[in-house]
């Protein structure tokens, strides 16, 4: 492309300088207004002490500390209801996606209803439901529903036993040690199979793998876990709580459900594409030369289908975590209610506040889209 | 699984097996029917872990024994096929239908048979069901917001002249479509901002604060819609251009707004926005609201219509292009109109998405649906009412969304079909 050419060089002068006059004339009036109210651009407010609470926190918090540690707060708490979504938003989404292929009419019949019923209401409205309507029709703790005598689920929340580890660091890393040795079996695995043809069970080995390592951990590295378990108490003479365990709040619980049940009609239907867009042909392809049904699934199938599943299934876990800042909703201490709430009520810095509470977003964005595109490169088809 | 086969009926004693069978299932439904309905348990000299599973156990072996593979008998092969292919399937059919037999009717029972409809006040609610007085009270309000009641039939009129005009579309041949739509993209728009803001041939000035409820919705739904398209359109184009300021500040642009949720954007608009304009300039907080969901669904629109543009063979530029063609020229008479065709099932699911995200205009205090019903379930007098509202806005997204859906699948199998 010639630049010289006056054809393509004015639309982009005249772009790139009405961006930057644009960019400009913001700038200056927030420089102007900032003045005319008495403050000035800087982040150093980051430090200052920020003197409100947060309900719920994952790091040790109180009022004292800086305004980065509720920063910190509010992004570990988004994180937090955006990985639990994710999880059980994918359980659900496969669970229904498949169902909707199962030839049983009844499980066809209700997996579509599920998907047609919740992805044609607005997210908050579910999440509104949950919080005000179903949540709070839930009895006092006096009158908790008993799951098992160990956990308790109540209007104030969810009562779960706390695990009490010795030496948690040792049993972690076994877990890190065991996930290091599963990818070299599987390597090994590879490479003799493309060698000399030799077929190495990785599953099981690797399964093996993640249950001795952790175990000898517990026998001979000094690991123990105990559970401390909820019990009611009484406060006052009419006024119960459990005390001990953890206490799943009933806004992580809201949330939690109205994001996986509302992102899960989406990723059924990405399933279901994926699973329809493997040709019949394929499977009896590969029936044809005499695998097993585990096998067409495992290695024909499902590696065809992942391919169309996960690059719009990336998308909806990327919505799932952009739609948890619907949190502030309903009073969940997220990164959008610590921070673009009560931090930019009490500080007043509208600009610095916003764009870092916008940057963050983009930032998680860009990165799980970089980590999936990624992924997804290392699955594609590899023409040569 | 030998010793089983006894118990698997083969053409000679069908019958019996289909009696042995029907029995056992039969059975299976008196029981569960029992314990969910008349409170009696009759598997109750069980002890209570085997009796609790007692319908599953008893269904299933009933369903055993019907299973065949043929049994020349339709209904029954019908039977067997669909919901009885074998042991997983028959757990999974009885499970569901267990479920429903469970949970369906108290759910209808709160919905409408134990339901209020008559009163004008939450006393009126003694049944025990949905208290649908407090819809049919608030009503108005769910609908118009804190519009003046008397200046209400301004909207009624202009949803009307937009019904009517989108109905014409359908009615009237195709030579007139072309005309209407301008006016509905063009003249409509400022038609109905005139008739239900006012101040103009005598009608009393209603500021946007005053507005509210479902109206709201649809009105920032629609003129989102309006605007995010062409708006969309341009970044897709940008982004496909051969000129590097331009394609970057396209990609910047579309990844920053596909990047953040939309909350924060309507934040930026309410607290961030103020600080760019000078000093004293005021702009109306709807207005605001109206730009920041365009921009942000542009974003997205933009990429729906990117994919329309790369799927179109490279031919067809090339033939534009040979014809003499410039861009614009190209890219309005050739590409746009078959791109678009081919993009329309994503474009709509664009609109779907839009509809659904305008709720989230309650952060920045404006109370459509959603945020009115908010309010209404605060009131003193009507405490303990979320349910009822957020079941019955609820239902009123879901019949809009589910018919917008429904046409966007019949427009993608019409015209998978003209491909």
């Amino acid at each position: 492309m010639n630049l010289k050419n006056p054809k393509t060089l004015i639309p982009q002068a005249i772009t790139v300088l009405s961006l930057v006059l644009v960019i400009a004339y913001f700038a200056y009036n927030a420089q102007v207004n900032m003045g005319n109210r008495g403050i000035s651009f800087g982040y150093g407010f980051l430090g200052q002490e920020a003197s409100f609470d947060i309900g719920f926190s994952l790091i040790d918090y109180d009022g004292s500390m800086s305004y980065a540690r509720a920063f910190l707060v509010g992004l570990l708490n988004t994180l937090l209801v955006s990985a639990i979504g994710i999880f059980f938003a994918t359980l659900i989404g496969v669970t229904v996606g498949i169902g909707r292929l199962s030839s049983n009419y009844l499980i066809a019949k209700t997996a579509e209803v599920y998907v047609e019923i919740f992805r044609n209401i607005p997210l908050l409205l579910q999440l509104f439901f949950w919080y005000y309507a179903a949540l709070r029709a839930l009895p006092l703790p006096e009158n908790a529903i008993n799951i098992f005598d160990i956990s308790y689920l109540t209007v104030k929340g969810w009562y779960v036993p706390k695990f009490i580890w010795t030496n948690f660091l040792i049993f972690l890393s076994s877990i890190v040690a065991s996930i290091v040795a599963i990818i070299f079996v599987a390597k090994y695995a590879r490479k003799q199979r493309e060698e000399i043809g030799k077929h190495v069970p990785v599953f099981s080995i690797s399964f093996g793998i993640l249950i001795l390592f952790p175990l000898i951990t517990f026998l001979i590295g000094g690991v123990t876990l105990n559970f401390e378990i909820p019990v009611l108490s009484q406060m006052t003479s009419t006024i119960f709580n459990f005390k001990g365990g953890v206490s799943i709040i009933p806004e992580l619980i809201s949330l939690a459900l109205a994001l996986s049940m509302y992102t899960a009609t989406f990723i059924a239907e990405n399933v279901r594409a994926g699973i329809l867009g493997v040709t019949k042909g394929q499977k009896e392809a590969a029936a044809s030369i005499g695998l097993t049904k585990g096998q067409v699934l495992k290695l024909v199938v499902m590696p065809q289908a992942l391919r169309i599943i996960i690059p719009p299934t990336t998308n909806q876990y990327l919505n799932l975590t952009k739609n948890s800042s619907l949190a502030a909703a309903i009073a969940y201490p997220d990164i959008v209610l610590v921070f673009a709430g009560t931090a930019l009520m009490q500080t007043g810095r509208a600009v610095e506040i916003i764009s870092i509470t916008m940057g963050t977003y983009l930032l998680i964005s860009l990165s799980i889209s970089t980590l999936m595109n990624w992924y997804n490169k290392s699955v594609a088809i590899k023409e040569k | 699984m030998n010793n089983l086969n006894i118990l698997k009926p083969n053409k000679e004693n069908l019958n019996t097996f289909i009696l042995l069978g029907s029995f056992f299932i039969i059975l299976s439904f008196l029981d569960i029917l029992g314990s969910a309905f008349l409170e009696i348990n009759i598997t109750g000299f069980l002890p209570s872990g085997i009796s609790y599973f007692s319908p599953l156990m008893i269904g299933f072996f009933g369903l055993h024994l019907i299973r065949i593979e043929y049994s020349g008998n339709r209904s029954l092969d019908k039977i067997n096929k669909s919901l009885n292919s074998n042991n997983f399937n028959a757990i999974l059919t009885l499970i569901i239908i267990f479920i429903l037999i469970k949970y369906i009717p108290p759910m209808l029972n709160w919905f409408i048979f134990d339901a209020d409809f008559a009163g004008s006040t939450k006393q009126d609610c003694t049944s025990g069901g949905a208290c649908w007085v407090f819809v049919k009270v608030w009503i108005k309000r769910f609908m118009y917001g804190m519009y003046p009641d008397t200046e209400q039939w301004r909207i009624n009129i202009a949803f009307l002249i937009l019904f009517v005009s989108i109905g014409l579309i359908f009615l009237l041949p195709q030579k007139f479509k072309k005309y209407i739509i301008i006016y509905l993209l063009f003249i409509y728009p400022i038609i109905a901002l005139n008739l239900i803001s006012g101040g103009v041939f005598g009608l009393k000035w209603i500021e946007t604060g005053a507005w509210g409820g479902l109206s709201l919705t649809l009105i920032v739904s629609a003129f989102a819609l309006i605007f995010c398209f062409p708006v969309g359109m341009f970044l897709a184009m940008g982004r496909r251009s051969d000129l590097p300021a331009i394609k970057y500040c396209s990609i910047g642009f579309i990844e920053l707004w596909r990047g953040v949720p939309l909350i924060t954007v309507l934040f930026m608009s309410a607290v961030m926005f103020p600080m760019f304009l000078p000093d004293g300039t005021f702009m109306d907080k709807l207005m605001r609201v109206i730009i920041a969901i365009t921009l942000f669904e542009a974003a997205y629109m933009a990429e729906v219509i990117r994919g329309g543009l790369q799927a179109l063979p490279r031919g067809q530029y090339d033939a534009a292009k040979s014809l003499g063609m410039g861009y614009w020229r190209l890219h309005f008479l050739v590409i746009l109109p078959q791109a678009l065709k081919l993009v329309i099932p994503g474009i709509a699911n664009t609109f779907l998405a839009l509809v659904k995200d305008t709720p989230l205009i309650f952060v920045v205090g404006l109370l459509e649906l959603a945020g009115m019903i908010g309010l209404a379930k605060t009131n003193p007098k009507w405490l303990g009412m979320a349910a009822e509202g957020y079941v019955f806005a609820g239902l009123v997204f879901w019949i809009i969304c589910y018919a917008m859906s429904r046409y966007s699948q019949n427009l993608e199998k019409k015209l998978s079909t003209d491909r």
